[in-house]
């Protein structure tokens, strides 16, 4: 049997009471999956990571959505937010607190807002990423049947921000999800997304999670997706964006976890003023390998994009960045700007980094970079200098190459748990959590 | 900017677009065995190297044109083309000018290289591809003095076969690309260069290329071997008639720098580029590599494309000797419906190897144009450094220009930086020039010659005049 013949099995595990339109969407994205197959180095989107891993594993559906309560409690974001939870793809109503929405605010769990209403549901979703993106999002929309729903009234302002924790577990047979979370902010309206993928150490499943943003008219969205899946934890997530007039959309892909990560993320300025800011971070080490894809495809004049990732790794690490910029004919009066700057700590780290321009606008203002160094030996020397020993140096100036993304971070549990996570997974000798803390300390006297 | 102006501008002809009227040796069209056979047969090649071309041939066959890159063209009939044409008589070639035919003499006069005069002004060695065969070599007894062989890769084959045995297809492996299998199997001519130990040449070397007799692909191969401590700067340039039916070029040139040697490698290419529907224009497939093989070694590609209806070239660098040094300067060109797809791949294998790539792009009327790069830093390749820059020029609003730089950094140690630019001339650097009394189109061509001049000023001096004045002509199609 070949390895999509072997995932689509487990379709039978799925429930058969799911309204004809479902129906007929996960029979397309299973036939579309079955003949693309997993994509493999040959296939230029796909030519530094090699998803065997995912392709030769044995991966069975969750049946029930319990968690340990201690492990929740040390997972999740410490943050005033509506909360809605999935565990291993499944929704838990339990530990979800979604509460005290205000009007004009619908968060939903997927299978509640299908069976509710499940018309108002179908228009929506799958309109941005269809079955022939990527194997993956077929095969999502094969198997997809929870998730987050988000809608946003025009005009609502949400005081909260929207938490989506996604947990996976440890232990018994290895289990793949394909949780799809769409978000449709109406004109005007504005909010705070969080997608945060975490879970239980050792915990080695699959997830496949497919985001679909549309933002209409002056719609602004922060959309934060924080990755600290467990080291041995598969996950491939694409994120698509249809951006209206006047809307804006910042995105903040922080990677920290994961064994195989992928994430592709796209974004369609379909209309005037339309802007799009991509932070983006990766911080890899052991053997991890993390793959970003972007995109913005600049259909409209007068839209704007500002992208910058950065990346730092060590060990064996293998990091991939491949920045596009698309554009279109006609799409006058473009600014786009792309950046991409890689740390090296280790000699076996690995990083392939590609920022494409695709153009066809003559009145245009475009420009990418791309460096790949280490730590500056002058800086380095310059803190010495100063009383400061040589490990500290170095993670005090990684601190500081990361900053510059980091202080776009508008959220400070986010921010602050990721230098945490930075600070300390730095070997052993870089410890610098209590520097951290006494910054903090500082910060809040 | 005025809009009539640039209409008719952009209509412009080609002005080298003539024919001479040379009766050529042409086999019919089509390629198997028997017609390798023949090429070998009539170059008098050794049977070593028509098993050579025929090693080739068979894994060719075995191929598939590489589709990944950003062009659109037919498929090309491989058995619609005939492989060997040379102007008649090549037995009894001429010995000097004076026995040149006058029609070809003619020709040269007309693209604005008077050979004989441009020879001795320059002091240059001319090693004049007429079509496909070495019509005429100027200054070579002193070449001979100071040890430099400079000949046709034929008379390479039979002359110095030890040496072309050695490092033929050592650079660009038979079976490295489609389009150099193809030129492997049936490549006609080209220059063969061996500069010997410590000789820094005397002169720069330069050979004119030239695409004449309808239907015939051109297969150069050019060798270029510099040993130890020696230093060779050549120079390639090339025009063609205008013809209706597209025509091959698939040509592979290969550098080999040894223990210190400095190989500069300068280009400037105008064929056809095609009528304003981009049909008729010269399909360029060219491999073009150099290996610094040994310690301390340079090579350095300058080129400047203005011309073919598609351009799909990548002169590389294995900069695998410590220390050695891989540079890439690009001006590439593009107007009408011309497509070009180039670049460099600069390969660090060696310890503190150092590499620049600074590539100019200038797009115009219904163009597309990529940049494709590769730097690639090896596990040993400790303290290697690369510098890119490259910068898109859009003139119209209906031409394309994209970037796809790769970069693969396998150490720690290394230091990569990669800057990419993409914009037009803007308005108030054209009201600046116009507000001092310089007119419109003298402007931009000041601004464009700007633009390019990081690239220009790595040309010799002869040639960065020639590229300047081709780059005006280019640009006086394109814009008021």
């Amino acid at each position: 049997m070949s390895a999509p013949e072997r995932f689509l099995e487990r379709l039978t595990q799925r429930r058969a009471d799911d309204p004809s339109w479902v129906a007929a969407r996960r029979q397309a994205g299973a036939a579309r999956f079955e003949a693309m197959g997993f994509p493999t180095r040959r296939d230029e989107a796909w030519k530094y990571t090699d998803v065997r891993r995912i392709a030769e594993g044995d991966f069975a559906l969750a049946t029930d959505a319990t968690f340990d309560g201690a492990h929740f409690e040390a997972q999740r974001l410490d943050i005033d937010a509506y909360r809605l939870v999935l565990v291993d793809g499944l929704f838990s109503a339990e530990l979800s607190e979604l509460e005290g929405l205000p009007d004009g605010v619908q968060v939903e769990a997927l299978s509640q807002a299908v069976s509710a209403n499940h018309e108002a549901v179908g228009g929506a979703l799958g309109r941005l990423a269809g079955v022939d993106f990527s194997p993956f999002t077929a095969l999502n929309t094969a198997f997809a049947d929870e998730g987050a729903i988000v809608r946003l009234a025009p005009g609502v302002v949400v005081d909260k921000p929207i938490y989506v924790l996604l947990l996976s577990r440890a232990g018994g047979q290895a289990v793949m999800s394909h949780p799809r979370v769409l978000i449709e902010a109406g004109a005007r309206s504005e909010a705070t997304v969080i997608e945060h993928y975490s879970g239980e150490p050792e915990a080695a499943n699959f997830t496949n999670v497919v985001t679909e943003v549309l933002l209409d008219r002056g719609a602004i969205i922060n959309h934060y997706k924080l990755q600290e899946a467990a080291l041995t934890d598969l996950h491939v997530a694409s994120i698509h964006v249809d951006q209206s007039r006047d809307s804006r959309f910042n995105s903040y892909n922080l990677n920290l976890g994961g064994a195989l990560v992928r994430t592709d993320l796209v974004t369609d300025l379909n209309g005037e003023g339309a802007e799009a800011a991509y932070n983006g971070l990766f911080f890899v080490q052991g053997r991890q390998h993390v793959d970003n894809h972007t995109l913005v495809n600049h259909n409209s004049p007068r839209t704007f994009s500002n992208e910058n990732y950065k990346g730092v790794l060590d060990d064996r690490a293998h990091g991939v960045f491949n920045g596009k910029v698309f554009v279109k004919q006609d799409a006058q009066q473009i600014e786009a700007y792309q950046n991409n700057a890689n740390l090296l700590l280790s000699d076996r780290a690995e990083i392939d980094t590609k920022p494409e321009l695709v153009i066809y606008a003559d009145d245009v203002k475009c420009s990418h970079g791309a460096t790949t160094g280490q730590l500056d030996e002058d800086a380095v020397y310059a803190l010495r200098s100063r009383g400061i020993d040589e490990p500290m140096a170095r993670a005090l100036l990684t601190l500081a190459f990361v900053g510059e993304v980091m202080d776009k971070v508008r959220l400070n549990v986010i921010a602050e748990r990721v230098e945490r996570a930075v600070a300390g997974r730095l070997p052993e000798r870089f410890n610098l959590a209590d520097l951290v803390e006494t910054a903090e300390a500082i910060q809040e006297a | 900017m005025a809009s009539e102006e640039m209409e008719q501008l952009v209509r412009r002809e080609y002005k080298q677009g003539f024919v001479t009227d040379i009766e050529s040796d042409t086999v019919p069209p089509g390629l198997d065995e028997s017609t390798i056979a023949f090429i070998s047969q009539k170059k008098g090649e050794p049977q070593w190297m028509l098993e050579w071309r025929l090693e080739a041939y068979y894994q060719w066959l075995k191929m598939t044109p590489p589709s990944w890159a950003h062009l659109e063209y037919p498929p090309i009939d491989y058995q619609a083309i005939s492989y060997f044409s040379a102007p008649k008589k090549p037995e009894d070639r001429p010995q000097s000018l004076d026995e040149v035919d006058p029609k070809l003499l003619e020709t040269y006069e007309k693209l604005g290289i008077p050979l004989h005069e441009r020879a001795a002004l320059a002091g240059v060695a001319v090693d004049a591809v007429f079509d496909s065969v070495s019509v005429t070599t100027t200054f070579k007894e002193k070449l001979h003095e100071a040890g430099v062989i400079f000949c046709s890769i034929s008379e390479a084959i039979r002359e110095y076969p030890e040496l072309v045995r050695q490092y033929l297809g050592t650079v660009v492996p038979q079976a490295d690309n489609y389009f150099a299998a193809l030129n492997s199997a049936v490549f006609t001519d080209g220059s063969f260069v061996y500069v010997p130990e410590g000789v820094k040449c005397p002169m720069e070397l330069s050979t004119y290329f030239r695409i004449n007799a309808a239907n015939t692909g051109q297969f150069e191969r050019t060798l270029i071997i510099c040993d130890k401590q020696a230093q060779v700067s050549y120079l390639e340039g090339c025009t063609a008639p205008m013809r209706d039916e597209n025509q091959l070029h698939a040509a592979v040139v290969e550098l080999v720098a040894l223990e210190d040697a400095y190989i500069k490698y300068s280009t400037v290419q105008n064929w056809y580029p095609g009528d304003e529907d981009g049909k008729g224009g010269i399909y360029n497939f060219v491999t073009k590599r150099g290996d610094c093989r040994g310690d301390r070694s340079r090579i350095s590609w300058t080129q400047v494309e203005t011309g073919s209806a598609i351009t799909w070239k990548y002169p590389s660098c294995m900069l695998r000797g410590k220390e050695s040094i891989g540079e890439f300067y690009s001006v590439a060109v593009t107007n009408g419906r011309q497509q070009a797809d180039t670049g460099t791949k600069m390969i660090h294998i060696g310890e503190n190897t150092r590499s620049t790539i600074v590539a100019k792009g200038i797009a115009a009327g219904r163009s597309d144009q990529a940049y494709r790069g590769l730097v690639k830093i090896g596990p040993r390749a400790k303290g290697a450094r690369n510098y890119t820059q490259c910068d898109s020029l859009l003139i119209g609003d209906r031409c394309g220009a994209h970037t796809f730089p790769y970069q693969e950094i396998g150490n720690s140690t290394a230091t990569v930086e990669h800057e990419a630019t993409t914009s037009k001339i803007a308005d108030d650097q054209l009201f600046y020039c116009r507000a001092r009394g310089i007119d419109e189109e003298d402007a931009v061509s000041m601004i464009v010659n700007g633009f390019c001049k990081d690239v220009f000023q790595e040309l010799p001096m002869e040639f960065a005049v020639e590229a300047e004045a081709l780059l005006n002509v280019t640009l006086e199609g394109s814009v008021g």
